[in-house]
């Protein structure tokens, strides 16, 4: 039967705190205090929708094949240049898959997720991963609401962990908030509009349909996901589709905020961790209409289990209380940066085509000779008792536990989170590099930490609108 | 077996700018006044020389590309001319190149002239540069000083030596090299300071500080090179020869294999080992003199003065705390300032220290002058700790 077969999260370290942007500006808006509750996820500047993705799916653990890899967002680093390319690059899934982005729609998840799970059922396993970061205007509420973020599900015909009994939707050009093509920022409608004639017709609407295609009544329903912004309304739709006020799941907006498109996979990746066999799950996800989807927990549940998971990644948080950096990172400041910062860096897309494996899927070199791991790769082995040619078979090193063997915090060097800390890691097994370093603790950072890969991005050639991704090491 | 250098050539004259922030100055000023010492030095006319060598590191901030920036500005006449770039080793590449031209017989003068003009950016430091398209796909950005500091991380690691202890150590290198630079006029930092002070500096990349770091200067030097026979025929009755001239460059091993602890040059033990078998030395402890070396960061002088032999390994801390190295000490390091006070201009820094070591054989040194010379050893290093161009002149009195 296709269902889900995988799930993990990942959700940026740093936490802002609410109160900071509310006291920011408490000069221009006083009422931002009313929603200053509890803190919102947000990325580094080197984390985007694309990074975060790939971290949602490593999150999943071990992988199973796939045939197909959708990547939902609404905030793809890219237009044109395929996004989820990038993803699947990264992960080493070879190049016989079907990719595709979806975009346009905070439900561009579930709608992924839908096209996902038809791939299953067509024999074809798949992933569908999540993410956004929302960039909005200083000082709106959608800067103190949404939070960064990324899901992603493992869809298959066999195995799976929550079985599909139905999906449905409602298609409607409601206009809760749009952008233009090109345009920085979200332009919305009142909130009270949004609330009554949105979320409380169409969810329940999609729901109800969905709940008659599983054959499975309302007050059946263990779990309900809305992954709405809006206070109290998962609650009402909950009421109005008949299902217990109980089943409703936590929006995790006190310790997360609206992760746009990523937002119903982060609460149904959240939910299935603390699933049990049998349950009813209800997903929801919104915009211009509404998808919904219903699954059944399966026995398989217990049996796998994501990394960290989102309760993982929510305890790994550090509290931000610099509003100043959060708008930084989000490009609404025009900050000085330094000479340093104007190296001009094209560019090189046929080095990068060449390099690519290495660059995004950080696959190194094993000699088949002498066993020798290296990185990156190379004509000749780098071991002096060996030196054979063309001997390095492909070696993926991104899930290789690392150990700092040399380091330092650069404060010289142009970096947007200063010191830039930077270093010699030896991978387990063998292999070495020089790398840079990201969510270093300076107390607890020193030779000896140990350290995992994590893809970040490397470099923005703000000129040509180019980012260059590369993996760094961070401490675990 | 190949019969090495020794004593094949000499140095028949040698010049040097005033180091520093150079604002007054372009790179064919700087490269004239070190020429016109060195040329009236060296008692030849222009038109003998044969063959030059360019050495210049960063030649994209002002000098230009090429061999063609030294011909015109020197006016040379139509004779070859190479341009060399080995990072901060460009300048003993560059005397390097005229050596060999000497020694084999296809010059009788040959020009090696280092110039660098960094202070053309608009910020402090070395400027900014790719490594190249397909490199800064992989290779984390990071400035000098963050860089050299992972070998104080790995150099405290290897030996398990106390952060402090190894502060100190690095403050003294400093200290010591700025007393020198005080009473060097040509240097660029001439003012002498405190251990306090040294310890006490902004922190660049940790734990180099401030004064850990060398200066970035403008400037320019060069040497005249021929046969100690020609030497001698023009009237010389003390030739300077070279002994030795060795060059080692890393070829991965150090940041691709897993036996480097970070804590030392492979490349500086290489070509020290090379180049002391060259110049017939036995014990370098006791047969050197003087030493010019390169302390870009003050971490980088107390490594090498292990990796040279100098020290025993692990050990160097103490002996630069003792003073070994001061220009009081056995074996005086820098006595010109060193590049923490003389001055980086990168692609001259090789020849700055031939220069010293020159003029302390000659005695010109002035109230530099350390006693008298047996050997004098230059060394050189460019790029990371990690992955590096090292090397290592030794010149001495021509033994006939």
């Amino acid at each position: 039967m296709p269902g889900i077969t995988a799930y993990g999260a990942y959700l940026p370290r740093r936490r802002l705190q609410r109160s900071a942007i509310a006291a920011a500006n408490a000069w221009f808006d006083a009422s931002l205090a009313a929603l200053a509750r509890g803190e919102r996820s947000m990325c580094s500047w080197d984390e985007d929708p694309v990074t975060m993705a790939v971290e949602a799916v490593r999150d999943m653990g071990a992988a199973a094949p796939v045939e197909a890899l959708f990547l939902a967002s609404t905030t793809h680093p890219f237009a044109v240049r395929q996004n989820a390319g990038i993803v699947a690059e990264a992960l080493n899934l070879g190049s016989a898959l079907r990719t595709m982005d979806a975009a346009g729609s905070l439900r561009a998840s579930t709608t992924a997720l839908m096209s996902a799970l038809d791939a299953a059922a067509a024999g074809q396993p798949a992933i569908v991963a999540a993410a956004d970061r929302r960039r909005a205007r200083a000082g709106s509420p959608m800067e103190m609401l949404s939070g960064d973020g990324a899901a992603a599900l493992r869809t298959g015909g066999e195995g799976e962990i929550a079985t599909l009994l139905g999906a449905a939707m409602v298609a409607a050009d409601f206009i809760d908030h749009f952008r233009a093509s090109g345009d920085d920022f979200d332009y919305g409608w009142e909130d009270r509009w949004i609330r009554d004639e949105g979320w409380l017709k169409l969810v329940p609407q999609a729901v109800e349909r969905a709940l008659a295609k599983a054959g499975v009544e309302p007050a059946a329903v263990d779990r309900l996901i809305v992954p709405c912004h809006l206070r109290r309304v998962p609650e009402s739709v909950a009421k109005a589709c008949g299902i217990p006020a109980g089943a409703v799941a936590d929006p995790m907006m006190e310790t997360v905020g609206q992760c746009g498109t990523a937002q119903p996979l982060l609460m149904l990746a959240a939910e299935l961790a603390n699933a049990e066999p049998g349950q009813t799950i209800v997903v929801t996800g919104f915009g211009q209409g509404c998808d919904a989807l219903v699954f059944r927990v399966t026995d398989a549940i217990g049996a796998t289990r994501p990394g960290r998971g989102v309760a993982g990644w929510l305890s790994r948080r550090v509290e931000e209380s610099s509003y100043h950096r959060f708008l930084t990172y989000s490009g609404v400041v025009e900050r000085e940066y330094g000479k340093r910062a104007e190296l001009d860096r094209p560019p090189a897309l046929t080095a990068q085509y060449r390099n690519r494996e290495g660059v995004t899927g950080f696959v190194g070199g094993r000699c088949s000779r002498c066993g020798t791991v290296q990185y990156p790769r190379s004509i000749y082995c780098v071991n002096p008792n060996c030196g054979a040619r063309d001997t390095q078979e492909p070696h993926p090193m991104a899930d290789v536990p690392a150990t700092v063997k040399t380091f330092t915090a650069d404060h010289l060097v142009f970096s947007m989170d200063p010191p830039a800390y930077l270093g010699l890691v030896e991978f387990e097994g063998g292999g070495r590099t020089m790398v840079e370093f990201t969510e270093v603790d300076p107390e607890s950072f020193d030779v000896g930490t140990r350290a995992s890969m994590r893809f970040r991005i490397k470099h923005v050639d703000e000129r040509r609108g180019m980012r260059q991704y590369f993996w760094k090491a961070a401490p675990d | 077996m190949a019969s090495g250098i020794r004593d094949k050539v000499a140095i028949l004259g040698m010049g040097c700018s005033k180091f520093g922030e150079r604002w007054d100055a372009e790179p064919s000023d700087l490269m004239a006044e070190a020429f016109e010492e060195c040329i009236a030095d060296a008692g030849i006319e222009r038109s003998q020389i044969d063959a030059a060598w360019l050495s210049t590191a960063f030649d994209s901030v002002n000098v230009g590309p090429s061999a063609l920036p030294l011909a015109t500005a020197l006016r040379l006449g139509y004779i070859p001319v190479t341009h060399v770039e080995n990072m901060c080793a460009s300048g003993t590449e560059a005397f390097r190149g005229a050596c060999y031209a000497v020694a084999s017989g296809a010059a009788d003068f040959a020009l090696a002239l280092g110039v660098e003009k960094l202070k053309d950016t608009g910020y402090g430091g070395l400027p900014a540069r790719t490594r190249g398209v397909t490199n800064d796909l992989f290779a984390p950005t990071v400035s000098a000083p963050g860089a050299f500091a992972q070998l104080a991380a790995g150099y405290r690691g290897a030996h398990g030596i106390d952060g402090d202890d190894l502060k100190r150590a690095m403050a003294h290198v400093s200290v010591k090299s700025h007393a020198n630079g005080a009473r060097n006029p040509k240097a660029h930092l001439r003012r002498e300071i405190t251990h306090e002070q040294a310890i006490a500096a902004p922190m660049v990349a940790e734990p180099i500080g401030l004064f850990d770091c060398c200066g970035v200067s403008d400037g320019a030097a060069c040497a005249i090179v021929t046969t100690p026979e020609i030497a001698v025929t023009l009237g010389r009755t003390d030739v300077v020869t070279v002994k030795a001239l060795q060059l080692s460059v890393s070829n991965g091993e150090e940041v691709g294999f897993n036996g480097w602890d970070g804590a030392h040059f492979k490349t500086t033990r290489i070509a020290a080992r090379r180049a002391y078998e060259e110049a017939g030395i036995d014990d370098a402890r006791r047969e050197i003199s003087a030493t010019e070396v390169h302390d870009c960061f003050s971490i980088t002088e107390l490594v090498t003065m292990e990796d040279l032999g100098l020290a025993d390994e692990g050990q160097a801390w103490k002996a630069v705390l003792d003073g070994r190295f001061d220009a009081d000490g056995e074996m005086p390091c820098q006595i010109d300032g060193g590049l923490k006070c003389f001055g980086h201009p990168i692609g001259a820094s090789g020849l700055r220290m031939l220069y010293e070591i020159y003029l302390q054989f000659l005695g010109r040194a002035g109230e530099r002058q350390i006693g008298t010379m047996r050997y004098g050893l230059t060394h050189n290093l460019g790029g990371h700790p990690a992955q590096n161009i090292c090397s290592v002149a030794i010149v001495g009195h021509y033994d006939g």
